[in-house]
């Protein structure tokens, strides 16, 4: 187990931070993916750092490697330089993303385009790479973070959800490609999840959402995390092509 | 090592069948029960062992263990010239 290695993508904040975390914590060795770039340029590098710091005080191996998902040429870097590392990558978890609501009226080409390419593209590219050399080491892991709005859609996030439901195919098509070879491919689908985002919500707006949930909380990025972290071991061999809802019963 | 012998080793490491199995006339679907993920595995490792890439189209044309040593067979003294 202590040999294992994960790459996640969009690891320096968030719920992808805490997978990283959370994977080190169980052994994993973890590749930790940032980007500075596109509308959301901030102190990214400088926060991949603070995980990696974290990593290396639990006495686990990381790296920190910089690249946009979305560009085909990046994203399949990533997966080669983590395997170039370690000479293994065990765990693939698709899990950077963007969302920029828009009605459906208002939505440009270009915003479609880059939702798609960040979201779904990003999945694809990463995980051609991946597949290509887990199926010659008879395993792996694609764990997809995909979102209950993939499954449902929502008011202003056409493009959003799209690309979180388009996740669903491209997951099931990989758990039948290549369950047969040991890897398996799976969806998670998080509700609202805490975050920079919805720390900043006025409190009615937080006080309804809760009130949908059966939970009578938000979830947590460990909330997610721990599911990670279970999907990625030999154990869960046998959950393939699944989408496994995290949102505290909600959508029940 | 021959072409033939590479090859067979690589059918060998995709399908864990034997090497004495494994003919010059023999059938990808029909001798060595190779299904077309098996075949796209195979290519792949032939691609990474004599490092040049082997388009869709030649691969398709693959039906027999001889028609992969052919043509690798064919790609390598053409690139020696
Ligand atoms: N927070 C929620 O309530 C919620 C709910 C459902 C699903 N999700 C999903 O969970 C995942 C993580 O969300 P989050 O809330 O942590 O969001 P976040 O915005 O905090 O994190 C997203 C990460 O992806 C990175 N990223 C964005 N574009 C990138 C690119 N082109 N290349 C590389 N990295 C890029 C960002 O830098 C960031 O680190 C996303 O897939 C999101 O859709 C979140």
């Amino acid at each position: 187990m202590k040999e294992k290695t994960a790459l996640v993508t969009g690891s320096s904040r968030g719920i992808g931070r805490s997978i990283a975390l959370n994977l080190a914590q169980r052994g994993f060795k973890v590749a930790i993916n940032y980007y500075n770039g596109g509308n959301d340029a901030g102190e990214h590098l400088e926060q991949a750092q603070e995980v990696l710091q974290e990593v290396q005080t639990m006495g686990a191996e990381g790296i920190i490697i910089g690249a946009d998902v979305s560009v085909a040429e990046s994203a399949t870097a990533l997966v080669d330089q983590t395997i170039e590392k370690w000479g293994r990558l065990d765990v693939l978890v698709n899990n950077a993303a963007i969302n920029q609501d828009q009605l459906l009226l208002r939505v440009s080409d270009d915003l479609w385009d880059l939702i798609l390419k960040t979201n779904l593209y990003s999945a694809f590219y990463c995980s051609r790479t991946a597949v290509r050399y887990m199926i010659k080491k008879r395993y792996g892991r694609i764990i997809n973070i995909s979102s209950v709005v993939g499954l449902a859609g929502n008011i202003g996030q056409t493009c959003y959800a799209a690309s979180k439901s388009g996740l669903l195919g491209l997951t099931c098509s990989i758990a039948k490609e290549y369950g047969a070879r040991g890897v398996t491919a799976n969806i998670i689908a998080p509700g609202f999840i805490e975050s920079d985002m919805t720390r900043q919500l006025p409190a009615e707006v937080s006080a309804r959402m809760i009130a949908q949930i059966p939970a009578g909380r938000l979830g947590k990025a460990d909330d997610v995390a721990n599911l990670v972290c279970f999907l990625a071991t030999p154990e869960a061999s046998y959950i393939n092509g699944q989408t496994i809802r995290i949102d505290g019963g909600m959508s029940i | 090592m021959s072409v033939f012998e590479t090859v067979k080793e690589i059918i060998v490491e995709v399908k864990d069948i034997a090497a004495e199995d494994i003919k010059l006339e023999s059938n990808f679907e029909a001798d060595l029960e190779a299904d077309s993920l098996d075949i796209v595995e195979m290519i792949m490792l032939l691609e990474e062992k004599f490092d040049f890439e082997i388009p869709e189209d030649a691969a398709e044309a693959m039906k027999t263990v001889k028609d992969v040593v052919d043509y690798i067979e064919k790609r390598l003294a053409d690139d020696n010239t």
